[in-house]
């Protein structure tokens, strides 16, 4: 029988499978961040225990870190002492770390491929949801909770219980305009925020395989989204030709070793998953989330659903209150909303492929009078600095926009970007959820070039029609 | 980690689906270096009527009268009710900490999401998935009765009402002996260092580049 990819990844990384069914699963790779791993190195301590490889981890902050004023520091004491925490812990177990003033410095997820970091067909995990990008690569990518993060570090293992394989095929192109952002988020208001619960995900067709690889992090990172374990991307050329001559990357005779084995990692032809959707590419639309879930979410064209649409009483009562929530009312047209700050960056969509297609949007052209803020917010210091040379923070600053430094920022709003209760935000992010970017305010998801076109629009618009 | 064999208390319903970890610790008290004391902010955006900041005294707060842990008759409950695909959105293990703190020790609903699901082992809360209908009649029984109290008893894999039904779940075999023992899972895994090692000298052939060290 056929192998999936998630299988062949797997099985290289049994250490010993378990009569009780758990699997004893190496990590090659783990990524620390501030937020989740204070209370894991202490707890390391409290036993006396060292990281069994200090080399496979690498840390930086990026929840708390401000995003402009750097050389002033961190202004608030809490989030001062997380970061410093996470400096000194990393010194004492010789975990190497890309500080506030290091150029590497971002978004974990963000940073983990661009150094290469993360490679094919890896194991790798991180103390964050959102690890599930790592999967745009061919490897499998899991968040995992701070006892875990814990458990890693002092084991380079995980306590495992293979999960279900799920395909999910795009097949066709995507219109113009149309991204993976919106793939992802089209899936989601498919298949719903638990539609994936007890699945490992492969994304797979021709739409996913013509995605660039920034694209095919932003499908991935979603998939937590969807309820999944994790997401995954068949290895090709373009995770090879996006791996090459990343600084972390094998060279030389490994180089070529690698390669060869990278190239076997996709799944099978007669393989079989346990479950499968297909969808065909050309259907999906520019989408705008319009409640407190990602599975709240329509095309731009379409308007808020009305209650009868609703599947049952529970999912009823779950849109009535995102509508109040949100200030929204049922059967309002998207296009009809206006905004009032919005923000491109994040995990997500904070990687040059975004700020480049942002960029086409507003060349020439300046915010609306009603955006109180747009900020641009990059997924790394090298993600930042390549945009300056290309001169897009200049393109940014003309049109009114803020250019700041790397962070997750108002993703989740850890750091002093927030939005004031009541506020309406055009996000490139992946959440909306209730209070996600400051208590009370109210959260669209979208794509980069659907968020530059709210910020000169002032509302939503369809860009297909830019 | 404190053991789980069998819990007998009071039931709290919380009546929503895809409660997220957003809102059952919200973001500003993630920056907590400890384990402990995130209670009193458990679901603070429902839960009070101002912006909350780690630190703050809570017992001084305006409540949410509204918000149903807020109700006298629940104050005791160590059993949150709740519906499909609880805990969903990010990793943070604060949320089962601020359950904890505040306590619950077991939460049962028709759902839940992966990352959370895991957690709450960790830390001595028994998750429990039920079927729909059977968390739709724990509901409206709790609803109409005070002091809701439900018996549960990993051992035997039962949730016990009062009228005396009986609800089986499932549960993994690992984590279940984990929970009854209140094992530590690091020591279990460091019983198998020289399986680990075995695995990295074959791996180190095989893929030597996950094993670098550069630049």
């Amino acid at each position: 029988m056929g192998k999936t990819l998630f299988d062949k990844v797997w099985e290289q990384h049994i250490v010993r499978e378990n009569d009780d069914g758990s699997t004893l699963l190496y990590i090659d790779r783990h990524l620390v961040h501030e937020v989740t791993s204070p209370q894991a190195f202490e707890g390391l301590r409290l036993s006396g225990r060292m990281p069994w490889r200090a080399d496979a981890a690498v840390a930086t902050p990026d929840h708390n870190v401000p995003t402009k004023h750097r050389d002033q520091g961190i202004t608030d004491p809490v989030s001062r002492i997380q970061v410093e925490a996470l400096e000194k812990n990393c010194r004492e177990f010789g975990i190497r770390e890309f500080g506030m003033d290091d150029v590497r410095q971002g978004i974990v997820h963000v940073v983990g491929p661009e150094e290469g970091l993360t490679l094919p067909g890896m194991t790798l995990v991180c103390g964050d949801s959102h690890t599930s990008t790592h999967g745009a690569l061919g490897a499998i990518a899991v968040g995992i909770g701070t006892s875990e993060v814990e458990h890693v570090l002092a084991t380079q293992c995980l306590i495992q219980k293979k999960p279900k394989v799920m395909r999910i095929r795009v097949d066709g192109s995507l219109p113009k305009g149309v991204t993976g952002k919106d793939m992802a988020l089209y899936i989601i208001g498919r298949i719903g925020t638990a539609g994936g619960s007890g699945y490992a995900i492969e994304f797979a067709g021709s739409a996913v395989r013509g995605l660039s690889m920034e694209g095919r992090m932003t499908l991935c990172n979603m998939t937590i989204e969807a309820g999944a374990r994790c997401g995954m991307v068949a290895v090709d050329d373009t995770t090879i030709a996006y791996v090459k001559n990343r600084p972390f990357a094998p060279e030389g005779q490994d180089w070529d070793a690698a390669v060869a084995v990278w190239q076997q990692l996709h799944s099978d032809e007669e393989a079989v998953f346990d479950r499968e959707h297909v969808f065909d590419a050309a259907e999906i639309p520019p989408m705008v989330t319009w409640g407190t879930s990602p599975e709240m979410v329509v095309p731009v064209t379409a308007s808020i659903p009305i209650m009868d649409d609703a599947r049952d009483e529970t999912q009823r009562e779950g849109w009535l209150r995102a509508l109040e929530y949100m200030n929204l009312s049922a059967g309002k047209p998207i296009q009809d909303i206006a905004v009032d700050k919005v923000f491109i960056g994040s995990c997500t969509n904070g990687r040059i492929e975004d700020f480049r297609a942002a960029v086409e949007i507003i060349k020439g052209r300046k915010i609306a009078s009603n955006i109180k803020v747009a900020m641009v917010v990059s997924g790394s210091g090298l993600v930042k600095k390549q945009a300056e040379e290309e001169g897009l923070d200049e393109i940014f600053r003309e049109a009114g926009f803020e250019w700041r430094e790397p962070g997750c920022s108002m993703c989740l709003a850890m750091n002093a970007d927030r939005l004031e209760p009541g506020e309406r935000c055009a996000s490139t992010s992946n959440r909306n959820f209730e209070g996600r970017q400051g208590q009370g305010g109210r959260t669209h998801l979208v794509s980069p070039a659907m968020a530059a076109a709210a910020a000169i629009t002032g509302h939503f618009v369809d860009i297909r029609e830019w | 980690m404190e053991v789980f064999t069998t819990l007998n208390g009071i039931v709290a319903p919380l009546d929503r689906a895809n409660v997220d970890t957003d809102a059952i610790i919200p973001k500003q008290f993630l920056k907590s270096i400890k384990r402990t004391g995130y209670g009193p902010y458990l679901f603070d955006e429902w839960r009070y009527l101002d912006h909350g900041e780690p630190g703050m005294d809570c017992s001084t707060r305006p409540r949410n009268a509204d918000f149903v842990l807020n109700q006298p008759r629940y104050t005791q409950a160590s059993i949150l009710l709740a519906r499909e695909n609880f805990g969903c959105g990010s990793s943070r293990e604060h949320a089962p900490w601020a359950l904890l703190d505040d306590g619950f020790r077991c939460i049962i609903a028709p759902s839940f999401a992966d990352i959370f699901y895991n957690n709450c082992f960790k830390n001595g809360i028994l998750p429990v998935v039920l079927k729909d209908k059977e968390v739709d009649t724990l509901f409206a029984e709790c609803e109409v009765t005070p002091a809701y109290t439900l018996n549960v008893n990993l051992q035997a894999q039962t949730v016990t009402t009062p009228r005396g039904d009986v609800f089986t779940f499932k549960v993994d075999a690992f984590r279940k002996h984990c929970l009854l023992e209140g094992l530590d899972e690091i020591a279990l895994t460091l019983k198998e260092s020289d399986a680990i090692r075995d695995y990295e000298k074959r791996r180190g052939k095989e893929a030597p580049w996950l094993f670098s060290t550069r630049p």
